[in-house]
């Protein structure tokens, strides 16, 4: 699957460069579902990111697991999720000294909450490469009851924490890694739009 | 800029070459606080000459009761660290502007490494105080040729994260070992001669630090050079500048209005338009881009000189 691309509209979405390599020096590499083919192809360009490179690969139904750790990264961890993995990414970036490049692939919402834990790890922005692949799903805050959806993909959609009919505003929350989602029927109780797909 | 008149309370010889002066308001006022790194414009009416030097506060940032600088006498400066030395006396009164930081700590940072080469220990003496205040991480690698001109030996602590090298004693700075293997999250700050800049820049960016990492603070004095005329062209005056001036001294000289804050390349507030330039202006600033620099549209009047048949600038 290609590098995702995005209308230009939202002005609040962060953009993503891409994976460009930063030679050898040490590298955290973390990828879900079809970003593993981000890292394959960032491999393929510069195999020198590889000897001090941690790999850690959330497959989410894909089968690029097997031929990543083939590459021979230092290190390869598969995980089930990023929440399962949070607290390794945690220790790992404890202990990742200055010259650490962050090379992030997939969703959106992977993306956004790995750079906001590097961020507030002490990481700058310019060490951090991403590159969106995959879904256009977002990740949602509830602006009410804070509650995180994950994966919507529809617009409006139900607040899986407190049940109500939330519009997708196009306003993007680094702190959250997360898009905004407003109570769309508060003035007209019971009056919600027909669902949309999300297509940006 | 706002300034105010402050008394000279206490002179103390650092070292031989070096002075710490401490200013205070005449009346008891509290003066305002700064926050480490932040620097003060000292004036000093020199006979016809009213000279302005920038020095950084290396008092306590949160104590408003007087601001305390140390200053180096340069005995081949332009003459106001001479004067500093020789005519300021306990008791008179100077000029003093309001501080201002272009070189202060970032709160990003999880660790400050600070990194000081002979007199230019003097912010990182503040930085430090802040640091101490806010019980960060950091550590302070200092610099300095002779141990009897060390002058930050008398204002550093004796912590076991504050180190001293003494280049005649054989303890060089080694840069490689100070940033090899730190944690993300550290920011550096390096004030001292271009060369030490210059350095801790190369060795980060060979060891791949981020950039955005590198902090770093260097006052220049206006440097020398011909003699050379500038034409306003507000006013169609022509003014002479002279070697030992700088631009920005012979506007005010001419009284043209214009502002400023570092007078040392390093802050932007005298930028100044370049209508026509026919000739090489002679950048010496650390403030507009090397593409600035090369189109010759801008000027920093506070440092930097001209060569050439005509420089007309936007005056």
């Amino acid at each position: 699957m290609p590098a995702t691309k995005f209308t230009p509209s939202i002005i609040s979405r962060p953009i993503y460069g891409g994976l460009t390599p930063h030679g050898t020096v040490p590298a955290l590499m973390l990828a879900s579902g079809p970003g593993g083919e981000a890292l394959l192809d960032l491999i393929a360009a510069d195999p020198a990111v590889l000897p001090h490179a941690t790999v850690i690969y959330i497959p989410e139904g894909s089968d690029l697991g097997p031929r990543l750790e083939a590459q021979g990264p230092a290190s390869y961890v598969e995980a089930a999720s990023y929440a399962s993995i949070l607290p390794r990414f945690r220790k790992l970036l404890a202990e990742a000294p200055m010259n650490t490049r962050l090379y992030l692939a997939g969703t959106e919402g992977l993306i956004g909450q790995a750079t906001a834990e590097a961020l507030a790890a002490g990481m700058l922005l310019e060490a951090i490469e991403a590159e969106h692949r995959g879904s256009l799903a977002r990740r949602m805050q509830c602006v009410h009851c804070k509650g995180i959806t994950e994966d919507v993909t529809t617009d409006p959609f139900t607040c899986s924490h407190c049940g109500l009919s939330l519009f997708v505003r196009d306003h993007y929350s680094r702190r959250y890694a997360a898009f905004q989602g407003v109570c769309v029927d508060a003035e007209t109780p019971g009056e919600v739009p027909p669902k949309q797909e999300i297509k940006a | 800029m706002s300034a105010q008149m402050l008394r000279v309370t206490e002179i103390e010889a650092l070292s031989p070459l070096v002075k710490r002066f401490r200013f205070e308001h005449p009346g008891g006022k509290k003066l305002p606080l700064f926050s480490g790194g932040a620097h003060v414009v000292v004036e000093m009416p020199d006979g016809d000459l009213l000279r302005r030097n920038a020095y950084s506060l290396i008092s306590d940032p949160q104590d408003g009761s007087g601001y305390e600088i140390a200053v180096r006498r340069e005995d081949g400066g332009r003459g106001g660290s001479r004067f500093m030395h020789s005519n300021v006396g306990q008791g008179d009164t100077l000029r003093i502007s309001t501080p201002l930081n272009l070189f202060s700590l970032d709160a990003r940072a999880r660790k400050h490494v600070l990194i000081a080469g002979g007199i230019g220990i003097t912010p990182i003496i503040a930085q430090m105080r802040q640091l101490l205040r806010m019980q960060d991480r950091f550590e302070i690698h200092y610099a300095a040729r002779l141990r009897s001109e060390a002058a930050g030996l008398r204002l550093l602590p004796r912590l076991p994260h504050i180190h001293s090298h003494i280049s005649d004693e054989g303890d060089r700075m080694d840069l490689g070992a100070i940033l090899d293997r730190q944690p993300i999250g550290t920011h550096v700050y390096t004030c001292g001669p271009e060369g030490l800049i210059t350095a801790v820049a190369q060795c980060a960016a060979r060891l791949g630090w981020p950039r955005g990492s590198l902090h770093s603070e260097v006052f220049l004095a206006p440097p020398p050079g011909r003699a050379f005329e500038v034409t306003l062209a507000k006013s169609g005056r022509t003014v002479t500048v002279g070697p030992h001036q700088s631009l920005l001294e012979a506007l005010e000289e001419a009284q043209v209005e214009i502002d400023w804050s570092c007078r040392g390349g390093a802050c932007g507030r005298c930028e100044t338009d370049v209508v026509s330039c026919h000739g090489r202006i002679e950048h010496n600033d650390h403030w507009l881009s090397e593409d600035e620099h090369s189109s010759q549209t801008k000027i920093m009047p506070c440092v930097s000189r001209f060569r050439g048949r005509e420089l007309i600038i936007d005056r």
